[in-house]
């Protein structure tokens, strides 16, 4: 296979071509924070969190689906960077109701873990408290709405892996909100397989086993090593 | 002319509240009002969530008493589940209610109320605190943070966490106790008891001395008083059914069962305060006025059932009677109640059953409405739920111990203001502070906890009004 040779935070890489730039990251052995990226899945840069500045661009790209090219040098940690990440994370919990008191996925919710690694301690943001509904109509799962910020996870792993396409996103803007189906209730959807893929590709709680409570969704194990060797790499010292 | 007095904040409770003491034009009192002033709308955010969430959710209405609300949601759940949950998540959450009712008795009587007997009432108020105890007493004051400690340690032994463990849930609770937690208990019972028998030796020989007056004058008044008991008519703090006794011992309504609450119990509103109003039904607002909480546990049980416990209720009820009338008595019966949970987790310690793997079973909706019950600290607790055919909540009622204080707070704070004011007050004239410490000392005999009880947020403070017949302010003070 062809490589490419490329430079990140100073850093010189080969990676094979046709890489992403966040698969560029990751074999350096540096840490780029994602929500909305699952191996496996389709990238479709829908967080931003995994923005990068590349030298002779003036707008920022999303690693996940930028392809890593010859020669080029790509900054990961700027200041900027960092910042506009954090910013992303506020306006996520600024624009749903995310109460990690007594939701499912606490202590074990991908946004939450987000929001103490950028260090957010609060959102600058005004909170939105949109008006959203919990659709349990499933017999064994529910989704709730308030929980969710919209990485499209679920779409991809049930188009994708399952085949069923299930989940869709539906709106444009602030309006854009997750649909079962044909927007029914996700009981009625005669497409869902009853995987529970959705449940175990949702970073937060919005996907749920009804019999879970507070605290009790936990990744499955393979997905939570995973996370796990995402979450090791060796933090990043300031540049 | 007539004028209000208000305390506000009232101090060393949980929660927001004032005290207004009316005067007619010739400065003599008409009446006092105990209101509480804040809100906080849980029944009404609770829905559209799953009931698997409330105990999570309603746990968070108090820091103090997080515990109480678990259980009543967790009961509340099992119910719509249709489960009987296993043996031994039965005893663990028994276990769980009586740490933390010995936790939060222990708060109330060393934190929040010894500070008043044994530093007096005449103490000036920035010394008549806990750590004003700390620096008079400080082998007391340690030894009753210790007890405290005992109780939330086991809480977090149990549940992960001292506050807010969301660990009981529909079906049964999520781990079992390990071997350390268990040790842990025994290696600190021993303490705990030398803790509540030292409580118990300082705080007798008041009563029988400078403590008298507070007894006839505190809450002193006929009234009923509900709370739940075994099935022998033992003390119970979280099985059994609800029992309902008027001051003269009669048993007016026995095995009454939590989903028939509305039957027995009706809510009076009234537009000064937050809090409602619960009386007995069948007897109206009036004489169906009814206290819980410690006191009302011990006079509806027949016997609590174990030794040193039973003793220590003899002793109350020799003191006061079969049926103890006098709110001053909450406080000994609290000493009473540290002693009843000692020796009943000592007891459910050395149950080999407790430590069974088996404390969870799943179930799938089965109704659409629950009652639950629990006795918090406070008294009995009712969480009722109503869902969809999806398990989404539809309606919520809490019944919190407090509210149904209510009634006789108000009555409490009219005695003592009648007692403490027998003559009129010139206009103008400065409002005492051993009097506001006295009106306040006459609600924390309750040990209210008002945020619990509005599901409203914040700390207590006190103010003090002076209101005339016109509705006119006269004089305030307030302290907090």
């Amino acid at each position: 296979m062809a490589a490419l040779t490329l430079r990140i935070d100073g850093q010189a890489v080969a990676v094979p071509a046709g890489s992403s730039l966040l698969a560029a990251t990751r074999l350096a052995g540096l840490a780029l924070p994602v929500l909305c990226h699952l191996d496996g899945l389709t990238p479709v840069g829908a967080c931003r969190l995994c923005l990068v500045a590349i030298e002779g661009q003036s707008k920022l790209q999303p690693a996940c689906t930028s392809e890593a090219l010859e020669g080029q040098v790509v900054a990961t940690n700027t200041a900027e960077l960092r910042e506009l990440r954090r910013m992303a994370v506020e306006l996520f919990f600024a624009e749903g109701n995310h109460v990690c008191a007594y939701c499912v996925a606490s202590g074990a919710c991908e946004l939450q873990a987000m929001a103490v690694t950028l260090g957010m301690d609060h959102s600058r943001f005004p909170y939105q408290y949109p008006l959203r509904d919990v659709d349990a109509s499933h017999p064994l799962f529910s989704l709730d709405a308030n929980r969710c910020i919209l990485c499209s996870r679920c779409v991809r792993v049930c188009a994708e892996l399952e085949g069923a396409h299930v989940w869709d996103i539906a709106g444009r803007g602030r309006h854009c909100r997750l649909v079962a189906g044909l927007d029914q209730p996700w009981g009625e959807v005669d497409a869902c397989t009853s995987c529970g893929q959705c449940v175990e590709a949702c970073p937060t709680g919005a996907l749920f086993h009804k019999d879970d409570s507070t605290a009790e969704k936990h990744p499955h194990p393979i997905r939570a090593l995973q996370l796990r060797r995402v979450h090791d790499l060796p933090p990043r010292p300031d540049p | 002319m007539s004028r209000t007095v208000i305390i506000d904040p009232v101090t060393r409770i949980e929660g927001h509240a004032k005290i207004s003491l009316h005067l007619d034009g010739d400065g003599r009192l008409t009446d006092a009002r105990f209101h509480v002033v804040e809100y906080r709308g849980f029944e009404k955010f609770c829905e559209g969530h799953p009931f698997t969430e409330m105990a999570g959710i309603t746990a968070r209405i108090c820091g103090i008493c997080p515990v109480s609300h678990l259980l009543a949601a967790a009961k509340t759940g099992d119910k719509l589940l249709g489960v009987t949950i296993p043996p031994a998540a039965q005893k663990l959450r028994r276990l769980l209610n009586l740490a933390q009712i010995c936790q939060s008795h222990a708060l109330s009587f060393f934190h929040l109320s010894s500070p008043d007997f044994l530093l007096g009432w005449e103490c000036e108020p920035a010394r008549r605190n806990l750590f004003g105890l700390m620096a008079a007493d400080p082998d007391l004051a340690r030894a009753g943070i210790r007890l405290r400690q005992f109780g939330q340690q086991i809480l977090e032994l149990l549940g992960g966490r001292k506050i807010h463990a969301a660990w009981a849930v529909p079906g049964g609770v999520r781990i079992p106790l390990s071997d350390a937690a268990k040790a842990w208990i025994l290696e600190r019972l021993p303490e705990a008891r030398a803790t509540a028998r030292l409580a118990l030796e300082r705080f007798k020989p008041l009563l029988d001395g400078p403590l008298q007056r507070e007894q006839q004058v505190f809450g002193q008044f006929p009234s009923l008083f509900l709370g739940l008991v075994g099935p022998d008519g033992e003390w119970d703090c979280i099985d059994g059914q609800l029992r309902l006794i008027a001051s003269d011992g009669t048993v007016l309504a026995d095995h009454l069962k939590e989903d028939d609450y509305a039957s027995f119990l009706a809510e009076a509103v009234e537009e000064w305060s937050y809090l409602k109003f619960p009386y007995y039904k069948p007897l109206g607002p009036a004489a169906g006025m009814y206290r819980v909480g410690p006191l009302a546990r011990l006079n509806v049980c027949e016997r609590i059932g174990t030794p040193w416990a039973d003793a220590e209720l003899a002793d109350l009820r020799a003191r006061h009677g079969r049926v103890v009338t006098s709110s001053f008595a909450y406080h000994q019966a609290r000493l009473v109640e540290i002693v009843a949970c000692l020796e009943a987790i000592e007891q459910l310690v050395g149950d080999p059953q407790l430590q069974d793997q088996r404390v969870r079973v799943r179930g799938s909706l089965q109704c659409h409405g629950a009652v639950g019950v629990s006795e918090a600290p406070r008294g009995t607790l009712f969480h009722h739920y109503q869902v969809d055919d999806h398990g989404l909540i539809t309606r919520v009622n809490l019944i919190i111990a407090t509210g149904q204080n209510n009634l006789a707070m108000n009555r409490t704070v009219l005695q003592i203001a009648r007692e403490v004011i027998p003559g009129p007050v010139a206009a103008g004239a400065e409002i005492p502070e051993a009097l506001l410490n006295r009106l306040e000392a006459g609600i924390r005999c309750y040990d209210p906890c008002l945020s619990c009880s509005t599901h409203a947020a914040g700390q207590m403070p006190l103010r003090l009004q002076l209101v005339g017949v016109d509705g006119q302010l006269l004089a305030e003070r307030s302290r907090g």
